[in-house]
């Protein structure tokens, strides 16, 4: 039996649940038109200068961005695992599933400050701090301004995600889900699957321009 | 009756952690009403500096005190005003629900926005923003003043107007009382739930804006800065791809709180029913088509300037519907004219000259003459105030007895809406001609032969003013002296008016069936 009580402004338990799904996905929403912002920016720029963009995407690591796609798309598997083992009341199985996502966030995490650390050095910045002189074109700090605006949103958004998936974790552990109440469970899910899912555009749009 | 009223349940400091809607609702409504006079006080100054050709306040002062005026007045007083305010406090109960879905965001939301508020309001202090509310680029890129505190408060209030959108919206679907059907709600839900789905769709778009001006400024990033090879017109497109739909999150539930209070005092079923519910649905919709009007002298090709031109003309449509509706609402009804009436009235009267002068600007060769002149400061004061603040106030009165128990005066009401509405038409009738002789906006010096009619505008704003301190007077006054309200003074058929006046903690103690429409006037009750 479930420790879960329904809020008293619900009438049951699958008025509550559909609630928070319907809620959850209009969040997803609002945040892909967050990111459709920079998209934006991205296609109306890509189309004025084409061949500085392929220039300068040849300065990004593209092994280490595979690396990263290869460990978020894993930890989305994980995550849709360890949604369905707390639907069928395997909180054990849950919480390992639960943490080797949040491990594959931390990969993902380090991965991309080894890039970052990579670029700063190099000189490969945004906008006015941009001090790199092996790439000729003029508008060059506006695909790195572009490169940092849209990976650093996205990192923000792995980081809020890697935090809820922490307190799903901590609330399995206390045993507050069953097949009947796993609600936070599942929508942390679908927000991580969308935090992949944005990445999975990322990924080809920055590094992989032919 | 066992239970307490919302207003009395638990001590003062509940009011703080509280998660019920009402009280939310409440807090809002005082929030924004303080924010309504700290944004009047500047309406005042621009007022009193256009008293006279001459300056009286410095350039930069002036600049400061209409941006000030602006970002007020739009972020704190009229985006969240109806939704936030009456919304939270109304669209639950009318729907027969006990709350909105989820409470405690709808708290969250609440200190978010005050949060936000506090981080613009302390540009105030830190030297103020000169940039107008609209944060143009390249020039708020580079001037000193504190464009960021503001930038990020505008961000953080539109995270609250996007949570408050979302928790209505996921209301409206998922709580709705049994047999309360989507034909069934009344209309000021449907237009509530019709900005909730702007809030939800446009305010990402600003916050992406917001943040992304604010690294032009941290990290030089040089999307928005011709000198980094950005593009200044861009900012534009973004800024008005939230800002334009964002005068329909001000308009829509206006115009919802008329649909209810028009065929309150017509006591009759309202004309149209299905006409303006989805007209508030087709006004959504197309508010996403017609940014680009902003932009007619900034550059845009003559093709884009062409379709957003015929787009905008497309608004007047469904709005037209909704007027048509309401008069032909108020034909053979038995109309009462008490202040919530009144108001309803200016707003018919006054929205209809401020949407047929948006058709002038929308027309593209008057739109070159008329584009930041005072024409347009005229135009959008007759919508915004003429509509938003008008349906407001008329909410404000037809809803006050059953927040608080209390009757306001209703002599002292009538007088306050003659300064109200005489004293707006005074201030900004004058500045369509002003505009029209084409004396510009947001200068703080003018040319000799424009004097006079500056002059009767800042009179006007006098009258406006002292119409605003006559009802906060009898506003306060009312809630501790008011007659008290019965549970249905106005003889209303919607479920707000089956509760007692001031309604208890839970709204209904059973789960109300609902059998019929929200406006079956048939059988009248004296």
């Amino acid at each position: 039996m479930t420790k879960h009580t329904i809020p008293s402004h619900f009438d049951d338990a699958k008025q509550a649940y559909e609630a928070s799904k319907l809620g959850v996905w209009l969040f997803l929403v609002t945040e892909i038109l967050l990111f459709g912002g920079l998209f934006v920016i991205y296609i109306m720029n890509r189309g004025l200068y084409p061949e500085m963009f392929h220039e300068a995407s040849l300065h990004l690591n593209k092994v280490m961005g595979a690396m990263n796609t290869v460990v978020l798309i894993c930890s989305s598997f994980t995550m849709a695992m360890a949604v369905s083992r707390a639907k069928h009341n395997d909180s054990q199985r849950a919480l390992k599933l639960l943490l080797i996502t949040f491990i594959c966030g931390l990969i993902f995490m380090t991965i991309k400050y080894m890039e970052y650390s990579h670029k700063i050095h190099e000189g490969l910045l945004p906008g006015i701090h941009f001090s790199f002189d092996e790439i000729s074109h003029p508008k060059a700090p506006l695909f790195f301004s572009l490169y940092f605006m849209m990976t650093g949103l996205h990192g923000l958004h792995v980081l809020v995600g890697m935090g809820l998936i922490f307190w799903v974790m901590v609330r399995t552990r206390r045993g507050d889900f069953d097949e009947s109440y796993h609600t936070p469970v599942e929508m942390t899910g679908i927000y991580w699957h969308l935090v992949d899912l944005i990445w999975i555009y990322l990924f080809p749009l920055l590094y992989l321009i032919g | 009756m066992s239970h307490a009223n919302y207003l009395e349940e638990g001590g003062f400091w509940s009011w703080f952690t509280t998660r019920d809607h009402k009280r939310i609702g409440v807090m809002y409504l005082l929030t924004n009403l303080i924010f309504l006079a700290i944004g009047g006080i500047f309406a005042i100054l621009i007022r009193v500096e256009l008293f006279s050709p001459g300056p009286l306040f410095s350039a930069d002062v002036y600049n400061k005190f209409f941006t000030f005026h602006g970002a007020i007045m739009i972020f704190m007083f009229i985006i969240p005003v109806i939704p936030a305010a009456l919304g939270n406090f109304f669209l639950p109960i009318l729907i027969g629900a006990k709350d909105v879905a989820f409470p405690r965001l709808n708290l969250a939301s609440y200190y978010i926005f005050v949060g936000g508020a506090l981080l613009a309001a302390l540009a105030l202090v830190t030297g103020g923003v000169d940039t107008g509310w609209t944060f143009y680029t390249p020039y708020s890129i580079r001037t000193q003043t504190s464009v960021i505190l503001v930038t990020l408060g505008v961000f953080v209030m539109g995270f609250s107007s996007i949570l408050t959108g979302l928790n209505f919206m996921v209301t409206v679907h998922k709580l709705r009382a049994p047999g309360m059907t989507f034909h069934r709600m009344p209309l000021f839900v449907w237009a509530i739930y019709a900005t909730a789905i702007i809030q939800v769709l446009a305010t990402p778009v600003i916050g992406i804006t917001t943040l992304l001006l604010v690294m032009e400024r941290v990290l030089g990033i040089g999307f928005f800065d011709p000198q980094l090879g950005g593009d200044p017109i861009l900012f534009q497109h973004f800024f008005w791809f939230y800002s334009h739909p964002a005068v329909y999150i001000m308009i829509l539930p206006a115009m919802g709180i008329i649909s209810e209070v028009i065929t309150v005092f017509s006591r009759k079923h309202i004309f149209g029913y299905k006409a303006i519910a989805y007209s508030s649905l087709a006004i959504a919709f197309i508010s996403f088509l017609v940014w680009g009007h902003h932009m007619f002298v900034s550059g845009e090709s003559q093709w884009a300037n062409f379709l957003f031109s015929l787009l905008t003309m497309l608004v007047a449509i469904p709005t037209a519907i909704k007027i048509f509706n309401w008069t032909a609402t108020m034909y053979k009804g038995s109309i009462h004219l008490q202040t919530p009436m009144l108001y309803a009235l200016s707003f018919i009267f006054l929205f209809t000259i401020g949407g047929l002068t948006g058709l002038f600007l929308a027309a593209l060769s008057v739109d070159v003459h008329l584009h930041d002149t005072y024409f347009v400061v005229a135009h959008f004061h007759y919508v915004m105030m003429g509509g938003t603040v008008m349906g407001f106030l008329a909410g404000l009165h037809y809803w006050w007895p059953k927040m608080f128990g209390r009757m306001y005066p209703e002599i002292l009401g009538k007088i306050s809406w003659f300064f109200i509405f005489v004293g707006f038409n005074v201030t900004f009738l004058p500045q369509f001609y002003l505009g029209k002789l084409g004396m510009p906006r947001r200068y703080h010096e003018y040319a000799q032969n424009f004097t006079f009619l500056n002059q009767v505008s800042t009179v006007g704003s006098w009258l406006i003013n002292v119409g605003f301190l006559l009802m906060f007077a009898y506003l306060i006054y009312s809630l501790f002296k008011g007659k008290k309200a019965e549970n249905n003074p106005w003889g209303a058929k919607t479920l707000e008016w089956q509760l007692p006046s001031p309604p208890t903690m839970h709204n209904f103690d059973e789960t109300p069936q609902v059998i019929e429409g929200p406006y079956q006037y048939g059988v009248l009750k004296s």
